[in-house]
């Protein structure tokens, strides 16, 4: 492995690829140099013999053009005792007269040409140069798979997958994913659940691979999971439920919009990279490094698909109401992300009320019925309203805390209704709560998120899971990069 | 040999320790039991009635409970129940 920096001769050193009409361009102006007191050197990243009579140095490997960190071709560097003391890329008439003090280089030439991408950027080489050339941080073991293997069947073989296909982990994409971080592979994160691991950048950044994640998706993952393996959350609790519940991850900030998340139509649904593969990395996470795999700790009667990812953003800049991570305390603009131990969405449905009052009277009935109507207090709820509904509020100047108090005082329910055996229903509260008047959720434990398409009177219901100590706690961590 | 694609190990590389299983005991009769109540609703039903079929047998009993189902026995609970117990049982109810 060449991690080395390969020392340049001194004199000027021009790095060019016969590929590029600039290059081309400036043949003449390095036969100039060439001809000139002080040394030239040309290096070529394609053709071994461009340009022509200058004895060029064939970058074969692009070693020279990787440790110099060449961006661009033609880049002129001046040399001086090994070490660089200038450079300038592209052609640019005063700039190359300036560096090389040749009064009339290139006179004959236009005053300035962009030069093109080097070699060693090509987004098709960079991955495997990186992995080359940099002196490896990666320190996870090598496993080969026999050339006759098929690595997506061997991956899903040793059980490292959620049941669909995933990414090999190759180093090239584990240090591009890695590069999607500003913090070191070794770092650990958190401890991990269920088997109480120690979880390194390292490890997120291969499942992450796997998971099909960009290299931006990164900080994300990385907060979702600092998120959700504390006490607090209780991750370990929440996959050894028998309830079907699994991380919820709700993402606000500008940064989700930089790296393309949907909270518009189809919001929890399927198409949307970011949503789908933050969401599935963290599953995965928890799934091998933690070794939480269900049938195991996982002990979920009936689970639910979003715990194979569940992860969308808030439409922040549609919203009527202030941010979930605002009204959970991060500073208005960070990018923060907040987990809760939730099921599926359901869909709360009224394309008839026209007032705030009709609408919160809607949503507070098909809340009352998360997980049983007769059960209060002991979970929470997100509900996610949708523009349609928004407006309704919005038109009528109902802010977050207006929506969720108004929704609080519908859903009090006399003791009568709620204990066991009410309505010829076992299920209820205990017998002693009988002449209480009861809310269906603890104060803070409905929870308001805006997403969703443009058309469609429809809000969605995220239901809960054991709350407070004795379970979850929704947990919202800043992103951090 | 293989000659086929290498990637990096998604999961914790750890080997877990193996541990030998004690001997079972021959009679409960002596013995200290521990009975762990994981706090489970109704779960002290089925223990009491646990708890008078091993005194039957002869056993002396100590009943412990972690504070709540959903997360693991906390580490001073488990080091009372190692050292005052000769036997525990512990079981998951739903």
């Amino acid at each position: 492995m060449i991690t080395s920096l390969p020392a340049l001769p001194d004199g000027f050193v021009v790095i060019v690829k016969e590929e590029c009409a600039t290059c081309q361009m400036v043949e003449p102006v390095l036969a100039t140099l060439a001809a000139g007191p002080i040394p030239l050197t040309v290096y070529t990243q394609d053709n071994p013999d461009f340009p022509a009579h200058l004895s060029p140095i064939h970058d074969a490997d692009l070693s020279v053009s990787w440790h110099h960190n060449i961006d661009t071709v033609p880049t002129l560097i001046v040399v001086k005792d090994g070490k660089e003391v200038q450079r300038t890329f592209g052609w640019s008439r005063d700039d190359w007269q300036k560096l090389t003090r040749v009064a009339d280089l290139g006179a004959e030439l236009p005053v300035m040409r962009p030069g093109c991408g080097s070699m060693s950027v090509d987004p098709d080489l960079v991955d495997a140069l990186r992995a080359k050339f940099t002196d490896s941080p990666v320190i996870a073991r090598e496993v080969s798979f026999a050339s006759a293997e098929d690595e997506f069947e061997a991956m899903y073989a040793r059980g490292w997958t959620d049941g669909l296909p995933v990414i090999p982990p190759t180093r090239e994409r584990v240090l591009r994913m890695l590069a999607g971080t500003n913090r070191a592979p070794q770092d650990v994160v958190a401890v991990c659940p269920p088997n109480l691991v120690e979880l390194t950048v390292e490890k997120i950044a291969i499942n992450a691979v796997m998971a099909g994640c960009l290299p931006e998706y990164m900080p994300w993952v990385i907060t979702a999971l600092e998120a959700v393996c504390n006490d607090e959350f209780n991750m370990h609790g929440v996959l050894a439920t028998t309830m079907p519940v699994g991380p919820v991850i709700v993402c606000n900030g500008p940064g989700t919009r930089a790296i393309g998340m949907n909270s518009g139509i189809n919001t929890f649904g399927q198409g949307n990279r970011a949503n789908n593969t933050i969401g599935r990395a963290v599953q995965l996470v928890i799934r091998n490094v933690g070794g939480g795999r269900p049938g195991e700790v996982d002990r979920a009667t009936q689970g639910n698909p979003g715990k194979i990812s569940f992860c969308f953003a808030e439409d922040e800049l549609g919203s009527p109401f202030t941010s979930l991570a605002t009204a959970r305390g991060v500073v208005s603009g960070a990018d923060a992300v907040t987990v809760f131990a939730g099921e599926g969405p359901r869909c709360v449905v009224d394309q008839l009320a026209r007032t705030p009052e009709e609408l919160a009277n809607s949503f507070a009935a098909c809340l009352q019925t998360v997980h049983h109507p007769k059960l209060v207090i002991g979970f929470d709820a997100i509900l996610v309203v949708s523009p349609d509904h928004g407006r309704v509020f919005a038109q009528a100047g109902w802010g977050r805390d207006r929506l969720i108090t108004e929704i609080m005082e519908k859903t009090m329910t006399s003791g009568r209704d709620l204990v066991r055996g009410a309505h010829g229903m076992a299920e209820g509260i205990p017998p002693h709560l009988i002449d209480a008047t009861l809310p269906k959720f603890r104060p803070g434990g409905l929870l308001l998120a805006y997403a969703g398409g443009g058309a469609g009177l429809f809000s969605s219901i995220i239901a809960g899971w054991a709350n407070g100590a004795i379970g979850s706690d929704p947990v919202t961590r800043t992103v951090t990069y | 040999m293989s000659s086929g694609i290498t990637i990096l190990d998604p999961t914790n590389e750890a080997t877990p320790a193996t541990r030998q299983l004690l001997e079972r005991p021959e009679s409960v009769k002596g013995l200290t039991v521990g009975l762990l109540d994981i706090s489970k609703p109704r779960g002290n039903v089925f223990l009491d009635r646990f708890e008078e079929l091993l005194v039957d047998h002869g056993a002396k009993v100590l009943r412990f409970a972690k504070p709540t189902f959903t997360k693991p026995a906390p580490v001073d609970l488990r080091h009372e129940i190692a050292t005052q117990c000769h036997v525990v049982i512990e079981a998951l109810a739903d």
